[in-house]
């Protein structure tokens, strides 16, 4: 028993207790007869003192091969972190009090969204040829209020039950919107009819597996097409503590942190699906949030309990898209010129990099 | 205005009418606009030199005029209409023994307009849909246009009635169809007839009119999307093609094998051009980058944002990064040079080793300089 205990302990805690050794086989041998407890406590104190020697920087602990004492040793070691981690703050904390006043300011944490690689594409308010270029783009008949969205929602073919209901609620949400069965027409085909009937979106929900998974958002006349990944669906029904359905007043919209060009683009091709004039009396809003190049959309109904204070419910779908591309021109995907492609490989490479 | 203008190695027009000259060497960018409110129907559309000396750039706009532009003067100085919007936008353009101009519209139609006269000299049909237009640097008088569904075709401007060449198109399919072909752009190899083309369905075509064969003589494939521009090297080997979706590679005409891949772009390209001396490339497109790729280790050299979608660019032929800074960093290297000289010639001479400065740029000469000063300080 005790012959074979030393080597397992002393390979286990130190390539270097080498030297200690001998010194173990002979007190082991000694206190043959005198039973576990003295094993133990020496146990324990070689592992205190090697504990105390262990620190030095070429051991750690992934190099114990028995699990329950690496777990052990890991835990100490946390909790050695831990306490030292505390004990920093107190101190600072202290300072902070006995500065009083003088103290420096707070540090901010460091987020992705602070650390974030600046754009060279952001927008500048007061930039005269990209207000131009906004100005007259597919978009300038709606922002000049010539044209009133109409919005055609359908699927990819044969659409099961999630992305049915999907499609009615979002046509609930976004006035004049109509859902049509796709019945396997090609696009290309029902782009042009679209046109003669002055829709002026179409929108289709592509379906995987009996779930929504993409959206081909397409400006009609001659407008950009832009490809999403949808993620992250919640129906009505699974929304908790929501409110009733929605009205038919129209929303207002809220479009959170667009700030690239291509930010903008897109900004505004979510814009021009809901009417230029919305019904403050409905109470209602759509916000297009974007945080990572992820836009969430959310629709709530708000109510002003005083100046100061708002209530929301929550109504209608939740979900998160991704853009995918953005292409020029209605939809073509084999011959159509893309004005952005989401080249992951390139694109992704850099965590602090955002593109819209 | 002028001097602005004379810094710029590379000239850029974009949707929005405004002409942009970019001086690389100092990484910024110029706006020279004719008129003083933008408006779409300005969107240039083509960029040529009107001289050899490069002085002058030709502007073709979507509304059908042409506008020279004035690169010492940093002005538009004068406008002249060649042609209807009706008849599409310009595809090609370029200069006739410095002048007279040619320009081709989409509907076809490519005209010769003298100085003087309002009325094209000469007119060619070249078919429908033409997507581009090429001069051949050699022979000023020798054309190339192709389109959609209207094959390569080269023209003899002396001879307008008929092209010298036609090409055929590629055999049936294995299910004996008839193939698409829609070539998008073209250019002229150096010492020989040879013409490359680039095509919508992802193919890199090379004609020889001096062989009995119309079919192509060599095809190669890249990708999945249509090429829309392309631009061959200086050697005439290897040719640089882009896509609609932002991919630009390089291509051996020798076998037609890709020889490697350039990133960066997030958007269609829509102009390429290789400088005529440094191994580098330019590239625009809809995503509103201007970018400079070396051609031998495939790096991006420069970036720059231009604000709107670029349609086409023009480099310069002096060096790329040199240009701006060449008569203003003589000036200064000069005199620096002068005063250093004398600080040499008072100090004693020590032999050293391998003391050989590059003199290829005014940077590259202080340098050297530089590092002798700092070795001989730290000595005394």
């Amino acid at each position: 028993m005790d012959i074979t205990e030393v080597p397992v302990s002393q390979d286990n805690k130190g390539k270097k207790k080498k030297n200690k050794k001998p010194k173990k086989k002979i007190v082991k041998e000694e206190g043959n007869g005198e039973g576990s407890g003295v094993e133990k406590k020496e146990v324990e104190k070689m592992e205190k003192s090697e504990a105390a020697a262990a620190f030095p920087p070429t051991f750690s602990v992934s190099e114990i091969k028995n699990k329950q004492r690496r777990h052990l040793m890991f835990m100490k070691l946390k909790q050695e972190k831990r306490m030292q981690k505390m004990q920093l703050k107190k101190k600072k904390k202290k300072e902070r009090e006995a500065l009083g006043d003088k103290a420096p300011p707070k540090e901010v944490p460091k987020t992705i969204e602070n650390q974030r690689v600046y754009d060279e594409t952001t927008v500048d308010p007061e930039d005269e040829e990209v207000t131009f270029d906004e100005g007259t783009d597919e978009f300038s008949a709606y922002f000049n209020g010539l044209t009133n969205p109409k919005v055609l929602i359908t699927t990819s073919d044969r659409p099961r039950g999630r992305t049915v209901r999907f499609c009615e609620q979002l046509a609930t949400v976004i006035p004049n919107a109509h859902v049509y069965y796709r019945r396997g027409l090609a696009l290309k085909r029902v782009i042009p009819q679209c046109v003669s009937r002055n829709f002026t979106y179409l929108m289709v929900i592509n379906e995987d597996r009996k779930v929504p998974n993409g959206m081909v958002l397409c400006h009609l006349p001659d407008g950009p097409t832009a490809h999403f990944k949808i993620s992250s669906v919640r129906l009505r029904k699974e929304i908790k503590r929501r409110g009733k359905d929605p009205t038919e007043h129209c929303p207002e919209v809220i479009l959170n942190n667009f700030t690239t060009r291509l930010g903008h683009s897109v900004g505004r091709l979510f814009a021009a699906l809901f009417p230029q004039d919305p019904q403050f009396v409905g109470r209602q809003v759509a916000t297009f949030h974007n945080q990572r190049d992820f836009i969430f959309f959310r629709f709530h109904r708000y109510i002003f309990k005083n100046e100061k204070k708002v209530g929301i419910q929550e109504l209608g779908p939740r979900f998160t898209l991704k853009l995918r591309s953005l292409q020029k021109g209605t939809f073509d995907s084999k011959f159509g010129e893309y004005e952005w492609v989401l080249k992951r490989h390139e694109m992704d490479a850099c965590r602090r990099k955002f593109h819209l | 205005m002028g001097d602005r203008s004379r810094l710029c190695s590379v000239w850029l027009g974009s949707e929005t009418g405004i002409l942009k000259g970019v001086s690389v060497s100092r990484k910024q960018a110029f706006n020279f606009c004719n008129t003083s409110h933008l408006s779409r129907d300005q969107e240039v559309r083509a960029l040529c030199w009107a001289d050899p000396a490069e002085s002058e750039l030709l502007v073709g706009s979507v509304d059908g005029t042409v506008k020279t532009f004035s690169t010492e003067k940093g002005a538009f100085t004068e406008t002249r209409r060649c042609g209807d919007p009706a008849d599409g936008c310009f595809t090609g353009l370029a200069t006739l023994n410095s002048s007279a101009l040619l320009t081709c519209g989409e509907c076809g139609t490519v005209r010769v307009w003298r100085e003087d006269s309002s009325e094209p000299a000469t007119e060619l049909d070249a078919g429908k849909n033409v997507c581009r237009m090429r001069q051949s640097p050699v022979h000023q008088h020798k054309i190339a246009t192709g389109g959609k569904e209207n094959g390569l075709k080269i023209w003899d401007l002396e001879k307008p009635e008929k092209p010298v060449f036609t090409a055929k198109n590629l055999r049936d399919d294995w299910l004996d169809l008839r193939r698409p072909h829609w070539v998008r752009d073209m250019a002229f190899i150096p010492d020989s007839d040879k013409v490359v083309t680039c095509t919508g369905y992802h193919q890199v075509h090379v004609f020889d009119p001096s062989s009995p064969q119309r079919r192509p003589v060599l095809e190669a494939e890249y990708g999945e999307y249509p090429l829309t521009a392309l631009s061959l090297l200086a050697d005439g080997n290897t040719v640089v093609v882009g896509n609609t979706h932002g991919q630009i590679a390089m291509l051996d005409l020798r076998k037609g094998l890709v020889r490697g891949c350039l990133k960066g772009l997030a958007g269609g390209v829509r102009w390429l051009q290789c400088h005529p001396s440094q191994p580098v490339v330019a590239s625009c497109g809809l995503d509103r980058f201007l970018r400079i790729h070396s051609l031998e280790d495939r790096k991006l050299l420069h970036k720059v944002y231009l604000k709107s979608r670029l349609n086409c660019l023009l480099l310069a032929s002096r060096d790329l990064v040199d240009g701006g800074g060449a008569t203003e960093g003589e000036g200064a290297t000069q005199e620096v040079k002068e005063e250093e000289d004398e600080v040499w010639d008072a100090m004693e001479q020590v032999g050293e080793v391998g003391e050989t400065p590059k003199r290829k740029t005014a940077q590259e000469e202080e340098e050297p300089q530089k590092s002798k000063k700092k070795r001989k300080k730290g000595r005394d």
